[in-house]
């Protein structure tokens, strides 16, 4: 099975917009070698920015591949901007939101929101607080300038992806 | 809107669509050679003129899609006599002297300036 970074998708706006959380677990592995400790310095784990990057990709090519009944090969084609100001620790959890900007028939523009919610105060509500900002260009991977062929099979929306999606409540479109 | 405020748009796109310096974005530069620009980059860059001056940009109307694996356009490694007016017809923002001095299909990336996305944009607000 792919890889998942997203848990759960919470929203989803047809064509609009895709909200998403991913908990972030002292369980994961990587988190033990992010970072490891050093002769000088303690075990530091943190999830790596790369994977709140690709978080924010699956949640937003879902939104994209959804707007066309996942027919079309959606890839991520080129990450126009990422901005995180601060780290996500084990126990908290990030929140998603993408939203689709402009949309063709060859690809996709996505702005998308990262939000923190950090479970710190034990009685106080955990309010989410945005610490980036992640933009990104999909590609529709058939209609490619190329014009290169591709198997017909849409390898990229695997079984994983329909099981999140159907665990997540959404319904698959027609 | 004259031709400085349109460059001055163009060049604003291109800063933020290929993450270059200003002072790089001259009318002379290339998009795909001297800007550095790949194929989703152009799809990019024509979302953003989209919303910069509110015109639609048609599949294949910004940068020659196709023509170039299309076996009557392209032979040898030059562009044919067919493929010069198929080009001429769908990209009239283009400068053709270069390529038609020069047929090779590296030369169709030499023509794509930013003076003809200029020129393409100018184009485009004017038949709006």
């Amino acid at each position: 099975m792919r890889w998942m970074w997203i848990d759960r998708v919470v929203e989803l706006v047809p064509r609009e917009r895709l909200v998403s959380i991913k908990h972030v677990s002292r369980a994961e592995e990587h988190l033990h070698e992010h970072f490891a400790a050093t002769p000088t310095r303690r075990p530091m784990p943190v999830m790596p920015a790369c994977l709140i990057i690709e978080g924010m990709a699956q949640s937003a090519g879902i939104l994209v591949g959804h707007a066309e009944g996942f027919r079309e090969k959606v890839v991520l084609a080129k990450v126009s901007k990422a901005i995180l100001e601060r780290e996500a620790l084990p126990g908290d959890t990030l929140r998603y939101t993408a939203r689709i900007q402009q949309m063709s028939d060859m690809g996709a523009a996505t702005r998308g929101k990262v939000e923190l919610i950090s479970h710190a105060a034990p009685d106080e509500p955990a309010e989410p607080v945005q610490i980036g900002q992640i933009d990104l260009m999909f590609s529709h991977l058939d209609q490619n300038m190329a014009g290169a062929a591709f198997p017909e099979h849409n390898f990229v929306f695997s079984e994983g992806f329909h099981t999140l999606l159907r665990t997540s409540g959404v319904e698959m479109p027609a | 809107m004259d031709r400085s405020e349109v460059f001055e748009k163009v060049r604003d796109v291109l800063v933020d669509a290929l993450a270059v310096d200003e002072d790089e974005v001259t009318p002379e530069a290339t998009i795909t050679g001297d800007l550095g620009a790949e194929s989703i980059d152009i799809l990019d860059i024509s979302f953003k003129l989209e919303q910069e001056f509110g015109f639609k940009i048609g599949q294949g109307e910004l940068f020659p899609e196709g023509v170039m694996q299309d076996p009557e356009f392209v032979q040898e490694g030059k562009v044919t006599d067919k493929g010069i007016a198929t080009l001429r017809e769908t990209l009239p923002h283009f400068d053709f002297a270069k390529l038609d001095a020069d047929r090779r299909v590296e030369t169709v990336g030499q023509i794509f300036t930013v003076e003809a996305l200029v020129n393409f944009c100018e184009h485009k607000l004017q038949t709006a």
